[in-house]
């Protein structure tokens, strides 16, 4: 029987030949990830288990990606930032993007970075790795925040783990993983100018619903899937966690290799599901029917069409995180919002500082994306996770009341944002872009004058 | 295990996720200081709406206002307990409230790891939807070695599902114990 490219890159970390849906296995890790609001819980694990003199198991491998708690004024969230550089310090850890705008004990808000180009720091932990090179195809990645799963779009197995299991694999180098059965989801035909890769993944969940893939694997493929960008298959693979599942996986291609080409000279072999390997199911989607689709409060499985929503009015547009601040995602919104202005309050948040710089250096007609933002009455903030999960109270776009929000975030829970009765619309950065121009929820395709998929490879 | 856990049940319905948990905001206390650890216990719970927090009525908190520990032993959930993030603070607030069991139907995978791994409480399943069978304040029994939970008052029996390849782990009291009872890592 054949394997699919999850149990594939699972039996070669293991030392097997094969590995079987079910099984338990231990693993062994290529890169562990932390973000400053586990790092301190990890790290107290792992002095109170190994020894506070104990080393870690390889400190190359070992990424510490300050990017949560940033710009606050909050005094716990800057001592977390003291505790991930004390411990990169003593255990000889490189690959840390410190905030390095943040002196030692500073009291009050956070003061921003001058240039996004002039920092060690760069923001939100999924996309840090893939731009600094930490993403390779068929590598075993793990990190301790739910949307590691991310990384998953290199073709790598990647997934998100707690602080016991983070400091485990720290002391060891390992952690058991049970081989989840794979479900497959092909994604076929033309991919129309309105639709992004977030509408996809939120059809999809919609038709599993918010435990539709747990303890799975979800597994990506078909050519509107080939024919998406780095950015866009990040999309999709992010929100893979949205449904339950424990990793989302799309084979790498060109695309991905010239991706990390660019970014790691570490050799990688890629890996691909034989063709009779065993999914638990397999669903087919015709992108070219597809409408711009959202999720309603309070569930990334609650699924609508704009068509169905398109009436409800909103307070804020938001468009940020892993999911949604990515420079694809800041091109498709200025797209909408080149000389309009914008009705609902809306905040840009990009995910990293390389993508913080990219608003100054990409154009649209002449004019930066950062220049259409400001224009169209935009408040852009700088480079973080921000308040896609709310956050201390003084965090920039935080749901302080009970607002309408269309959001290009991952996750709609209750309190998500903020405010616990917040109601927020998970939308593409087209939609919200739109939404944000009318004041309610819209469709895309009433402000849109192109006829090119906007994330295409 | 082999004990039993005596006490009032607390009842929440389907995907009450880890910011309902325990909120973001709160993430930043450090669980290495005893004082801000109790902290996690005084907002165990406290980002679930208020009409869905204790059912079949609601409005009531699982922790009281000011208090650091629950008065509830036992946590009764439906579908997918703690899906969202993989925050770690979720079981570890739910045990610094005093509260070290969950009966769900079905967990979301990280927090069940982290529940196992972390050793802060134990995640059983149950195959009957006992979110409309038991109301909050119900005085259970849940007898861990046997994986049932008794309605003490009605004097009924809910068989539990076995909690299969983690008992091992769930028993040494997380993946640390269980790595050096098995001989993966060097006992301290």
């Amino acid at each position: 029987m054949g394997m699919t490219i999850t149990q594939k890159i699972l039996a070669r970390h293991a030392g097997r030949d094969s590995v079987a849906e079910g099984e338990n296995v231990w693993v062994d890790v290529d890169v562990l990830m932390t973000n400053d609001v586990i790092a301190p819980q990890m790290i107290g694990v792992f002095e109170s288990q190994a020894g506070s003199d104990a080393p870690v198991w390889d400190a190359d491998k070992v990424v510490l990606i300050p990017d949560h708690y940033i710009f606050t004024a909050d005094q716990h969230a800057h001592r977390n930032i003291e505790t991930m550089r004390d411990f990169a310090k003593r255990k000889g850890i490189r690959h840390f993007y410190d905030a390095d705008f943040l002196p030692e004990g500073f009291q009050g808000y956070t003061p921003c970075y001058e240039s996004p180009l002039e920092t060690d720091y760069m923001g939100v932990c999924h996309l840090t790795l893939p731009q600094k090179g930490h993403t390779r195809p068929g590598e075993l990645l793990l990190g301790t925040d739910s949307h590691t799963c991310t990384h998953g779009a290199f073709g790598e197995f990647s997934s998100g783990i707690g602080s016991t299991d983070g400091a485990f694999v720290l002391a060891t180098g390992k952690l058991w993983l049970k081989v989840p059965a794979s479900m497959l989801f092909t994604f076929s035909g033309e991919m129309p100018p309105y639709l992004m890769a977030k509408d996809l993944i939120l059809h999809a969940i919609g038709e599993i619903g918010a435990d539709g893939a747990t303890y799975r694997a979800m597994e990506f493929a078909g050519e509107a899937i080939s024919g998406l960008n780095m950015d866009e298959r990040m999309t999709i693979c992010n929100m893979a966690i949205e449904a339950g599942g424990k990793n989302g996986i799309i084979a790498a291609d060109e695309v991905t290799e010239r991706f990390v080409r660019q970014r790691s000279d570490k050799p990688f072999e890629t890996v691909f599901s034989d063709s009779k390997a065993d999914y638990v199911s397999a669903m087919e989607f015709d992108v070219s029917a597809m409408e711009p689709t959202l999720a309603c409060p309070h569930s990334p499985g609650i699924r609508a069409t704009e068509r169905q929503v398109e009436d409800v009015e909103i307070d804020r547009s938001y468009i940020g995180s892993c999911t949604g601040g990515k420079t694809t995602d800041f091109i498709a919104a200025a797209r909408v919002l080149r000389g309009r202005e914008v009705r609902a309050e809306t905040f840009i948040v990009p995910a990293t500082t390389e993508i913080d710089a990219e608003l100054d250096r990409l154009t649209i007609g002449g004019r930066t994306l950062r220049q259409i933002f400001v224009e169209a009455g935009c408040k852009v903030g700088p480079a973080s996770c921000a308040a896609c999960l709310g956050g201390p109270e003084d965090t920039f776009g935080r749901a302080n009341e009970p607002l309408t929000v269309v959001s290009t975030t991952n996750r709609n829970f209750p309190g998500r944002m903020g405010h616990a009765e917040a109601r927020i619309y998970l939308a593409s950065p087209l939609t919200a872009a739109a939404s944000a121009v009318t004041g309610h929820i819209t469709d895309p395709r009433e402000m849109i004058d192109f006829d090119r998929t906007i994330g295409a490879a | 295990m082999g004990e039993k856990i005596r006490g009032k049940a607390f009842v929440v319905g389907d995907n009450v996720d880890t910011d309902q948990i325990i909120p973001a905001m709160h993430l930043v206390y450090d669980p290495s200081d005893p004082q801000q650890r109790k902290l996690y216990g005084r907002f165990a719970l406290s980002g679930v709406p208020v009409e869905q927090s204790g059912l079949p009525d609601g409005n009531v908190p699982f922790v009281a206002d000011g208090a650091d520990k629950s008065e509830f032993a036992v946590i009764i959930a439906g579908r997918n307990f703690g899906c969202g993030s993989s925050r770690e603070h979720a079981p570890l607030a739910i045990s610094e409230a005093g509260c070290h069991a969950v009966i769900a139907e079905s967990y979301a995978r990280i927090f069940y790891r982290n529940s196992v791994n972390g050793g802060y409480l134990v995640p059983l399943e149950t195959p009957l939807r006992l979110i409309e069978h038991i109301a909050t304040g119900t005085e259970v029994e849940l007898d861990l070695s046997e994986g049932v939970l008794t309605d003490t008052a009605a004097g009924q029996n809910h068989k539990l599902n076995p909690l299969g390849d983690v008992a091992e782990i769930v028993a040494a009291g997380g993946i640390f114990d269980y790595a050096r009872k098995t001989g993966l890592l060097e006992s301290k």
